[in-house]
């Protein structure tokens, strides 16, 4: 050891060491510094996707609204922009229509799911119903469009003989069907944060376990059931390829289901297909109902999020 | 006197339990409803397209004739687009989420950032195909071509890979934290080494389920102009391109009844792809689940 240390060679290879680990030092405290400015660019990437869609939406639709009178395109109820018709209250009724069938269908059936596997399905049970039943949520909307249009439409035709091959109703029952998951897998969460203490009091009152449901368990988690719902409905209004692919091009301002509509976001598919050209008015109006229909998500999405923070039960 | 007061009640409690057990089967069926639903679409999707399923159908590009199309162009598209998507998406969404978790002061910005990201996922699909259409088809002059869809599809997917990826940070003890800085390590090495390999598995979970969003996404990528009939494979980043979801979409509005079929094997191949990723993300979440 100690002629190890003493011999020329050794000293300058520990000072030389010291040296590399100061300046190893030096660089290792300077992307201490560097690194969280670059982790928050990449943060920020979210934040001007944002702005970058309210732009794109502001920018072309004040381009529409140069040529298209604003009071007019939320008032005329007759849209047929290929000649120059641009009134947008029929899409608006395309898309309402859809999800108000959608939202009759996914809210009695996605509430019963979630209480049945919250308060009346065994751990095995509900193990097995709950991921099968999310595979509705993560099946693709087009394959959805495909088996409403070549599979609910002729059932639905064989009761409903009026009934055309693109229509609101079949369309809407399977949107409906694809956002039950959503509300299902939401609300159970809900009642599943119900605390069993409270429960367990009912029951100790005797109470049957549809009491309990009824008025302890829901009213607990109302707050959070109205946000998935709302959530739900936010999914239905965007909804593009069942309602592209099964209710047709036909704008309507119709409450008749058995009619063919057309949505907000069908439009847009239908006119990026077609042969609009870039900066005709017809390719602006696809930004002015893209605004139309991102406001209407939006203030969806705030409400949901107020109200499962506002009526939040704390236990 | 007594004794009816007591029958009455009997009565009213054996209604109690009836109604109990009614209302237990009525919830039972509305949850297999949907279960339902999701056997016939399968059985219906198999039975239409099993016969036209072959390593043919597989390895052909699309055809004029319903006996000769093929999927070949949408397969490859789709794992192509997936895999630009996985490179920016993942990149961007972790160090996001490392940012937001390991970072980010408490305060208003932060508060801004999180809130922006829980919007961003609510926003249509089809949106974002329009801000893709904007910014990267025209204004970066990109044009109809498998990067602007790439690039339109990441931002789609972001706010699930930066959810998943925070809640795989957050999840990671505390106390390999304090281990690490207590034996001297720096921030950024505890989360490089300590961190980042615990949360790994979860993060890894959570970027394949976006991707298999992603993969089955058919409007932002109408807009951003994926092709409906090609017939050479994409061969870089500005190649014309097209997917599964967009080939499926075409077939469907065809007014001969074969096509139906066609889409049907489509939409069969489409399925299988989404099964073994689902697969590997279980795979993965089993593996690793014990070990924290």
């Amino acid at each position: 050891m100690d002629k190890l240390l003493r011999s020329e060679g050794t000293e300058f290879n520990v000072q030389q060491l010291i040296e590399e680990k100061k300046q190893k030092k030096g660089i290792a405290k300077r992307l201490e510094k560097v690194i969280p400015v670059f982790l928050f660019l990449c943060a920020s990437v979210s934040v001007l996707t944002t702005v970058g869609i309210l732009f794109t939406l502001l920018r072309e639709s004040i381009g529409f609204f140069s040529e298209v009178n604003i009071f007019q395109f939320y008032t005329s109820t007759n849209w047929s922009p290929w000649t120059g018709e641009f009134g947008v209250a029929p899409l608006i009724g395309g898309t309402l229509l859809i999800t108000l069938i959608a939202t009759l269908v996914a809210v009695p059936l996605g509430l019963m799911a979630a209480i049945f596997l919250s308060e009346y399905a065994s751990d095995r049970v509900r193990r097995i119903i709950k991921p099968v039943l999310e595979i509705l949520a993560g099946i693709p909307t087009v394959v959805y469009g495909f088996f409403a249009l070549t599979f609910v439409t002729p059932i639905l035709q064989s009761f409903i003989p009026d009934l055309g091959i693109f229509n609101a109703l079949s369309a809407g029952l399977v949107v409906g069907v694809m956002i039950i998951p959503m509300v299902a897998s939401l609300s159970e969460d809900a009642m599943n944060s119900v605390p069993n203490s409270l429960r367990e009091g009912a029951y100790g009152l005797g109470a049957t376990r549809l009491e309990v449901v009824m008025k302890v368990v829901l009213p607990a988690a109302l707050s959070g059931i109205v946000a998935s719902i709302v959530l739900a409905i936010s999914r239905a209004i965007g909804e593009t390829m069942i309602v592209t692919i099964a209710a047709g091009a036909t704008p309507n301002l119709t409450l008749d289901p058995t009619q063919s509509i057309q949505s907000m976001t069908a439009f847009i598919v239908q006119a990026a297909t077609g042969d609009t050209t870039f900066g005709s008015t017809i390719y602006y109006s696809l930004y002015a109902v893209g605004i139309t229909l991102f406001v209407f998500t939006l203030l969806m999405n705030l409400l949901s999020q107020y109200i499962s923070r506002k009526f939040r039960e704390e236990y | 006197m007594l004794g009816r007061n007591e029958e009455a009640m009997e009565r009213q409690v054996k209604g109690r339990v009836w109604l109990n057990k009614l209302m237990m089967a009525v919830f039972f069926t509305a949850t297999m409803i949907g279960l339902i639903f999701l056997g016939l679409l399968i059985y219906r999707v198999l039975t239409q397209g099993i016969g036209y399923l072959s390593w043919d159908y597989i390895t052909s590009f699309p055809a004029p004739y319903p006996e000769e199309a093929g999927i070949w162009a949408g397969l490859i598209g789709s794992i192509m687009l997936m895999v630009i998507i996985a490179v920016f998406a993942v990149t961007i969404g972790v160090c996001t989420a490392i940012y937001l978790e390991e970072y980010a002061p408490n305060n208003k910005l932060t508060e801004f950032i999180r809130i922006n990201i829980q919007n961003l996922a609510g926003v249509p699909s089809i949106v974002f195909g329009l801000l893709g259409l904007t910014f990267f088809v025209y204004m970066f002059g990109i044009g109809y071509r498998l990067l602007a869809g790439g690039l339109t599809m990441a931002l789609l997917v972001l706010p699930v890979i930066v959810v998943a990826a925070q809640e795989s940070i957050r999840s990671v003890p505390n106390e390999l934290r304090e281990a690490s800085l207590g034996m001297g390590a720096s921030k950024w090495q505890t989360i490089a080494r300590i961190i980042l390999p615990a949360a790994l598995p979860g993060m890894l979970t959570g970027t394949i389920i976006a991707l298999s969003r992603a993969i089955g996404e058919t409007a932002p990528l109408i807009i951003v102009g994926a092709a409906t009939a090609i017939y050479t494979l994409p061969d870089s980043l500005l190649s014309k391109y097209t997917v599964m979801p967009i080939q499926i979409y075409n077939w469907t509005g065809r007014p001969q009844e074969e096509w139906q079929h066609v889409a049907a094997a489509g939409i069969v191949v489409l399925l299988i792809v989404l099964l073994m990723m689902n697969a590997i993300a279980v795979g993965i979440r089993n593996k690793f689940q014990k070990r924290l």
